[in-house]
């Protein structure tokens, strides 16, 4: 990075340190703090999508319909979400390529699972192994993303059916009595409203998405865990130009911190939103700030 | 292998009693049903020692935030901030690399690095933490008629914290508290998946569960038996605390007692 970096053996303890933070390896690790960004990106619409077609569904006049969201609903219940994260990263890939193989392969007799295996024909595979490597970072990457929308989206689900049912009764009867038709009062009565109730919900359910982001990790992605992991073990000077005993500890610390940062500038930022959205709102909250405000 | 034989090997497999070979092909569901099984030792280990540890500090920390002293307050406020806002899995490999750098200063710290007392320490200051803010939040809504009674009794100090404040914090406290339990008993299968080793394979429930998932490349039936064992320790966890609080809550009248909502929107 620095011309001063030809050799750094012999730098002194500042300089040493602007040329080791600004290696490639440490740029690496750098990025990969943009691909915590990107998965909540991502991630969080994705997630409130999936929780509204499952509050929606929950809600739904129609009997299987509502029971497939309340099944979702219930499914993160009881269960460690971790387990959710490791099941359906296989389990997605899995289907994937099953799928994929009974569209491409009719002719393919011999059993998929044999014994210890998951056996499908090459076109299935998912991504096919000839493509280039950052295909397949992308498709981990994707699952990834489809695994936590799919999981926080129950959390969602859970938070907006609350809310739903949060809403007046009367403001629902009232719409039915000018004569709207059920389609009608969900679009325009029930979820304008709904907002509010559900904002404490969904501002803990983002503390949760942030704090949940290491869980990459697991889901064999190259995030912020395994960079500090891989960048913080004691190097030798045979290996590298800049040796060093295991610095774990620090890389660890350095998350840490960046995480309490996260979510307090997080938290800061939703309190706010929540002051401007109970603004007027005939809430218990509301009716503090008219009192403040008196 | 008959499946009794396979309780017998592997029923205490995870605290090192037994076959010491995990099985390594022609996997049957008796042996995945066992191992898993044996793994949920390690968790309801975690899970109790950390309660009951956390449950003592939890107070203190409660008590210390919303003291009138300005250094006891800020300690317990930054304690509580730090486990609470950033994530218990980057904790656990924090604490571990922490100790095994402090090995080098001194063998004193040897203990730590394993899962047993290390992870112990991590999941005991985190549910504090959390348990804290839950306990601090009910100490500020204890009703105010009630600290003015015990005054006019004649409590003061900890014989009216001890007898008024407290049983009344913990009633306020305990819908919210049972839901902090039962995440703490989901947050302890993180531990073997953080840099803590499993020594000579001796891991939790999880760590079973994925040790099948990777040699049998078959995700739909160790997750499956995983869950259903959680779901029963949730099950127990609802019941016994839901006792507690009926305990707590005898002396209202049925009406204004506090229910035990389930609310499962947390995670570290």
């Amino acid at each position: 990075m620095f011309s001063f970096c030809t050799d750094p053996s012999v730098l002194a303890a500042p300089a040493w340190f602007a040329c080791y933070l600004t290696t490639g390896k440490l740029m690496l690790f750098y990025a990969s703090f943009g691909t915590v960004l990107l998965l909540l990106a991502i991630t969080a619409p994705v997630a409130l999508a999936f929780g509204f077609a499952g509050a929606a569904a929950a809600r739904s006049r129609v009997t299987p319909l509502s029971w497939l969201g309340k099944i979702y609903i219930a499914m993160v219940r009881g269960v460690p979400d971790i387990v959710f994260f490791l099941f359906f990263v296989i389990a997605l890939d899995q289907g994937l390529e099953y799928l994929r193989h009974k569209v491409k392969c009719p002719e393919w007799d011999e059993p998929i699972r044999q014994g210890s295996d998951f056996i499908v024909c090459a076109a299935a595979k998912l991504p096919l192994s000839t493509s280039p490597q950052a295909w397949h970072e992308v498709y981990g990457f994707s699952l990834a993303v489809l695994t936590f929308s799919i999981v926080f989206g129950a959390f969602a689900a859970n938070v907006l059916f609350g809310a739903m049912r949060a809403v007046p009764r009367a403001q629902l009867e009232t719409a039915e009595a000018y004569g709207m038709t059920h389609r009608q009062t969900f679009w325009r009565i029930l979820v304008p409203q709904m907002w509010v109730y559900a904002l404490p919900g969904l501002s803990n359910l983002w503390m949760v998405l942030i704090k949940a982001t290491p869980l990459l990790f697991l889901l064999g992605v190259e995030d912020i865990v395994y960079w500090a992991r891989e960048l913080g073990g004691a190097k030798t000077a045979r290996f590298t130009d800049y040796p060093h005993a295991d610095w774990r500890v620090w890389y660890f610390l350095a998350l840490l911190i960046f995480y309490l940062a996260f979510t307090r500038v997080s938290e800061i930022v939703l309190d706010r939103i929540m002051a401007r959205l109970t603004h007027g709102q005939a809430t218990a909250a509301g009716e503090a700030q008219r009192k403040a405000a008196a | 292998m008959s499946c009794w034989d396979t309780v017998h090997a592997y029923a205490f497999r995870s605290i090192g009693m037994g076959e010491r070979l995990l099985p390594r092909s022609d996997f049957t569901i008796c042996e995945q049903i066992v191992l898993i099984g044996s793994g949920m030792i390690w968790n309801v280990y975690f899970g109790i020692c950390a309660l009951v540890l956390g449950f003592a500090l939890a107070t203190g920390l409660a008590v210390a935030k919303n003291s009138s002293n300005f250094f006891l307050r800020k300690a317990a406020t930054w304690f509580i901030f730090v486990f609470r806002g950033s994530p218990l899995f980057i904790q656990f490999f924090f604490a571990y690399f922490l100790f095994l750098s402090l090995k080098g200063f001194s063998p004193v710290f040897d203990p730590f690095t394993s899962a047993a007392l290390g992870a112990l320490i991590v999941l005991f200051f985190n549910t504090a933490a959390y348990a804290g803010e839950i306990f601090y939040g009910a100490l500020q809504s204890v009703p105010k008629g009630d600290i003015e009674a015990a005054d006019a009794y004649g409590l003061a100090g900890l014989a009216r914290f001890r007898r008024i404040v407290w049983p009344t914090m913990l009633r306020l406290a305990w819908p919210a508290y049972t839901n902090e339990a039962i995440f703490l008993f989901h947050a302890t299968t993180l531990v073997f998946f953080s840099g803590f080793p499993a020594w000579r394979q001796q891991g939790d429930a999880l760590y079973y569960a994925n040790y099948f998932a990777d040699k049998t490349f078959n995700p739909f039936i160790p997750y499956p038996i995983l869950a259903g064992y959680f779901i029963a320790l949730t099950l127990v966890i609802v019941g016994l605390f839901g006792l507690v609080n009926k305990r707590l809550n005898r002396h209202l009248p049925a009406d204004r007692r506090a229910r035990v909502r389930y609310r499962p929107n947390l995670m570290r």
